[in-house]
C-alpha cells in the first residue's frame, strides 16, 4: 500500500495535468510556425510537429487557434498535426472533445481555416453536424462554411420552386445572392431569380469595374514590354498624348456590357499584338478598407492600386479565369487609381487572339465592397481644340 | 512500428521498397515495365477486379505501391483547393489514412487536369507527393507529417495556367522535382529527408509537363531533364551538369524513356540516341513515324513503343527505327503504356486497356473496359494492375 501511495504521488509530480500540457504546445507551435523558405526550419519543425501530436487531443484547440496566424505553409503542417491527432483518436475507438470542437467553430473571430477543419473532424463524429451549423453560417467569414451553408440553402430554396411557393422561393434567392460568394452558386441563384422575374446585376454583386480608360499600343515586340516603364506608369494623366509603338497615343473611354466586367480590348478599340495596353480607373471609397484587387486575363498583367504595384504574372494565352489573379492592397478614403497593364504577345495560334481582362475590387472571401467608379475620362479630341 | 521516427533513425533504417514494388511514375526505375509474371490480362466492370474503392476526387496521377501499401493522390474543392494523400492496404483495398492540405499555389488548369496531376513517389517508409500547386509534402507510411514545402512560397512565381503535372522521382536521398513553367523554372535534388535543397538549377521558362528520368547510358546513371530545346544529363546525387543534347521541338508532354544504353526522346518525331565515343549522346535515328501524342513512349523487349494521336500503336526496331508493327487501338490516350510479361498495356481516356501481346505475333490479346475515364498511367505489383480513374482506385486481379 505505501509503495502504491509513494507510485501515486510519484506520478503525480511526474506527469503533468492536462492543463500543463497545453501549456507546453507555445514552443511547438512556435517551431512549426517557423518554418521558412527552401526547408528552412524543417528539421525543427518535424520534431516539434512529432511532439505536438504526441500530445494528444488536449492540444487539438490551441493546435487550431494558431492557424489564425499562421503563413500558408505553417497552416499546412497545422493542419495535418489535427488530422492525425483526431484520426488517431477516431481509430482507437475514443471520443474527440466534441463540445470545445462546436465552440471553436462558433467563434467567429478564429480563422475561417481553422473553424473549417474543426468543423470536418466534428461533422465525422457527429452526423448531425450540417444539419445543425450549417444553416447559422450563410454570411459566416470563413469561405468554406459559407459556401458550404449557401449550398444547402439553395437545396432548400430550390424546394420551394418544386412546390411552386414562388414568393417564398424569391425571398430566399434574394437572400442567399447576398450570401454567396462563389461564381458557380452565384450563377445557379442569378438564374433562379431572373426565372422568377428579376433583375441581377453580376457586375456590381461582384464589383467588377465595368468603365475604364484605356491607352495603346506600346510596344511588346518579343514580348519585351512587360517590364518597361511606359508613362502611365508614372503617373496617369488621362489627357497626355504618348509615344506609343505606331505613334501616338492616347486615352480612350470603354465601357464593357459584359456582366463579369470582361474587356476585350480587340473589339472594344483595336486589335494588335506584340502591345501594351494600359487600363485606368478612379473609384472613391468611403473609408479606408483592405481590399483584393483581382483580375482575369489570357495575358501577361500587372496591378497597380494608387502607384504601387500589387501584382504581376508573365504567362499568356494559359487561360483565363474570374479571380486567378490577386493582388492585395488598401483602398483610402476618397479617390483611388487602379492601373492594369495587359500585354499581347505576338503568337500566331488562333487560341492566341484574346486580348482581355477583367478585374474587381472584393474583400478577401470575393465579397464585393462599397467603392464607386469615378466619372473621369479623358477629354475627347475635339473638347481639346475648344 | 512506433509512429513517430525520429530523423536519425529514419537516416539508418533500410528501403522498405523491394523489386516488385511500383514506387513512382512509370515505375520504380522509371521504364514502365514489371517483371512479374502473372499479370491479368483479362478484366471488365464485373469481374478480374480484386477491389475498387472510391477517391475523394479527381486526379491524373497514378497510384504507387510499396511494402503492401497503396498510395494515390486527389485534390477536391471548389477549384481544387483541397488536396489529398490517400493510402490503402494493397491486399484489402482497406483505407489505412487519408492526409489533407490546403493548396497554397494557385489552382487554374486546363479542364482535362488537375491538381493531382504529378504522380507520387515513395521509398516504403515515405511517400512524396507533389500537386500541380507547387505543394510538396512528405508523409511516413503511417500518414505523419515529416515535411512539407510550398515551392510558390520559395519561387513565387513558378506555377501555370493549364496545370503543372512533372511528377517527382527518387534517386537514392535525392528527391527530383522539374518545374518548367512561365515563371521560375528549374530542377532540383531535395535532400528526401528534411525537404531542403541539395542541388538547384534553373531551367527555361517554358510551360512543360514531363517527368525527369534516371537512366544508366554510357555506363553511369544520369538524370534526363527534358525541355523544349535541350534534353539535360545530370548527376542526380550533386546536380553537375553531365551532357547537353540539342534538337528541335523535344516534346513538353510525352517523357523520354531508356533502354539497353539508347534513350527514345519524343518530339516532332522520335529520336533513337545512343552514346558516342566520349559517353554524350548522339543521333541514331529519326523515326518520322513514331511521333508518340500525349502518353510517354515505352522501350520493352528490344522495341520501342509509341501511342498516336490517332490511336495507333507504332513498334519499331529499338536500334534501328525501323517501323515494323502498327496497331490501330481506340484513343485519345492520356496514360502511358506499360508493359509485363510479353504484353503492353494501352489504357485509354475511357478506361479501356487493350492488352497487346508482343513480340513474333503482335496481337490484340484482350480489350477490357472499366467505362470510367482513366488518366493516369496503370501500375502493376504483386500480381495485380492499380488503376486510378476520376472517381476509383481499382486492383485488377484475381481475389484473395
Amino acid at each position: 500500500m505505501r509503495t502504491l501511495a509513494i507510485l501515486f504521488i510519484a506520478s503525480a509530480v511526474l506527469i503533468p495535468p492536462p492543463t500543463a500540457i497545453a501549456a507546453d504546445t507555445g514552443p511547438l507551435l512556435t517551431k512549426i510556425k517557423a518554418v521558412g523558405k527552401e526547408g528552412a526550419g524543417n528539421v525543427e519543425a518535424t520534431k516539434a510537429w512529432q511532439d505536438l501530436v504526441k500530445l494528444g487531443p488536449a492540444v487539438l484547440i490551441d493546435t487550431l487557434t494558431a492557424l489564425d496566424d499562421a503563413d500558408p505553409v505553417a497552416a499546412n503542417w497545422l493542419r495535418s498535426a489535427v488530422d492525425s491527432i483526431a484520426d488517431r483518436e477516431i481509430n482507437a475507438g475514443k471520443p474527440l472533445p466534441v463540445d470545445k470542437l462546436e465552440a471553436f467553430i462558433k467563434d467567429t473571430r478564429r480563422s475561417g481555416a481553422g473553424r473549417r477543419l474543426a468543423y470536418e473532424w466534428l461533422a465525422r463524429v457527429d452526423a448531425s453536424t450540417p444539419k445543425r451549423l450549417l444553416p447559422g453560417m450563410l454570411n459566416d467569414p470563413g469561405s468554406e462554411l459559407r459556401r458550404d451553408a449557401v449550398a444547402v440553402a439553395i437545396a432548400d430554396a430550390q424546394g420551394l420552386l418544386d412546390k411552386d411557393d414562388k414568393a417564398a422561393a424569391r425571398t430566399a434567392f434574394k437572400k442567399l445572392l447576398g450570401a454567396a460568394r462563389d461564381r458557380d452558386q452565384v450563377d445557379v441563384i442569378a438564374g433562379k431569380l431572373r426565372m422568377l422575374g428579376e433583375t441581377v446585376d453580376l457586375t456590381a454583386h461582384f464589383g467588377f469595374i465595368p468603365r475604364w480608360s484605356i491607352v495603346m499600343p506600346f510596344d511588346n515586340t518579343g514580348s519585351k514590354g512587360f517590364p518597361v516603364v511606359y508613362p502611365p506608369e508614372k503617373g496617369v494623366d488621362l489627357n497626355a498624348v504618348y509615344k506609343g509603338k505606331d505613334g501616338d497615343v492616347r486615352w480612350k473611354e470603354v465601357t464593357t456590357a459584359d456582366p463579369y466586367g470582361m474587356v476585350d480590348i480587340n473589339t472594344l478599340l483595336t486589335k494588335h499584338m506584340g502591345a501594351v495596353a494600359y487600363a485606368f480607373a478612379a473609384v472613391d471609397s468611403d473609408k479606408e478598407q483592405t481590399v483584393q484587387v483581382r483580375a482575369g486575363s489570357n495575358n501577361a498583367i500587372k496591378i497597380f492600386l494608387n502607384g504601387k504595384e500589387i501584382f504581376n504574372r508573365e504567362e499568356y494565352h494559359h487561360g483565363n479565369r474570374m479571380d486567378q489573379h490577386i493582388g492585395a492592397g488598401v483602398l483610402k478614403p476618397g479617390r483611388n487609381e487602379i492601373l492594369v497593364k495587359v500585354c499581347q504577345n505576338e503568337q500566331k495560334d488562333a487560341w492566341a487572339q484574346s486580348w482581355s481582362f477583367q478585374v474587381r475590387i472584393c474583400d478577401d472571401i470575393g465579397g464585393a465592397v462599397p467603392f464607386k467608379v469615378r466619372d473621369e475620362k479623358p477629354k475627347a479630341p475635339s473638347e481639346e481644340k475648344k | 512500428m512506433n509512429k513517430f521516427i525520429p530523423i536519425g533513425l529514419l537516416l539508418l533504417s533500410p528501403c522498405l521498397a523491394s523489386a516488385a514494388d511500383w514506387t513512382q511514375f512509370r515505375g520504380a526505375n522509371g521504364t514502365g515495365i514489371s517483371d512479374e509474371q502473372t499479370v491479368p490480362t483479362k478484366w471488365s466492370k464485373t469481374e478480374g477486379i480484386r477491389w475498387k474503392v472510391e477517391l475523394p476526387g479527381r486526379g491524373l496521377s497514378s497510384p504507387v505501391i510499396a511494402d503492401g501499401r497503396v498510395y494515390v493522390t486527389a485534390c477536391t474543392g471548389y477549384q481544387q483547393t483541397r488536396l489529398h494523400v490517400l493510402c490503402f492496404d494493397a491486399a484489402s483495398g482497406k483505407k489505412l489514412w487519408e492526409r489533407q492540405f490546403w493548396a497554397t499555389g494557385g489552382t487554374g488548369c486546363h479542364p482535362n487536369t488537375s491538381m493531382a496531376a504529378p504522380t507520387p513517389a515513395t521509398d516504403g517508409q515515405r511517400v512524396y507527393a507533389l500537386f500541380a500547386t507547387c505543394d510538396l509534402v512528405c508523409l511516413d507510411r503511417d500518414g505523419n507529417l515529416v515535411w512539407l514545402r510550398a515551392l510558390t512560397k520559395d519561387y513565387p512565381t513558378v506555377t501555370n495556367q493549364v496545370g503543372m503535372a512533372a511528377s517527382p522521382i527518387l534517386y537514392k536521398d535525392v528527391l527530383v522535382v522539374q518545374m518548367e513553367n512561365a515563371g521560375e523554372s528549374f530542377v532540383a535534388g531535395i535532400d528526401k529527408l528534411t525537404g531542403k535543397n541539395k542541388w538547384k538549377h534553373d531551367r527555361e521558362r517554358q510551360i512543360n509537363w514531363v517527368t525527369p528520368l534516371v537512366a544508366n547510358f554510357a555506363g553511369r546513371e544520369v538524370l534526363l531533364v527534358q525541355s523544349p530545346a535541350e534534353l539535360s544529363a545530370f548527376n542526380p546525387l550533386t546536380g553537375e551538369k553531365v551532357w547537353k543534347y540539342q534538337t528541335k521541338g523535344i516534346a513538353t508532354i510525352p517523357s523520354a524513356v531508356a533502354g539497353k544504353d539508347m534513350i527514345f526522346l519524343p518530339g516532332g518525331d522520335l529520336e533513337g540516341l545512343r552514346p558516342d565515343a566520349k559517353g554524350s549522346p548522339e543521333l541514331a535515328w529519326t523515326g518520322t513515324k513514331l511521333k508518340p501524342a500525349t502518353a510517354s513512349p515505352l522501350y520493352y523487349k528490344d522495341h520501342v513503343y509509341t501511342l498516336s494521336g490517332a490511336g495507333i500503336l507504332n513498334c519499331a526496331e529499338a536500334a534501328t527505327g525501323k517501323v515494323v508493327h502498327q496497331e490501330r487501338l481506340k484513343g485519345p490516350f492520356s496514360a502511358s503504356p506499360i508493359a509485363a510479361n510479353g504484353n503492353v498495356y494501352c489504357t485509354n481516356e475511357e478506361g479501356t486497356t487493350f492488352v497487346v501481346q508482343v513480340g513474333e505475333n503482335v496481337s490484340i490479346v484482350a480489350t477490357n473496359s472499366l467505362g470510367d475515364t482513366i488518366l493516369g498511367s496503370p501500375a502493376i505489383s504483386g500480381g495485380a494492375i492499380y488503376l486510378r480513374s476520376d472517381q476509383y482506385l481499382y486492383c485488377i486481379g484475381e481475389k484473395k
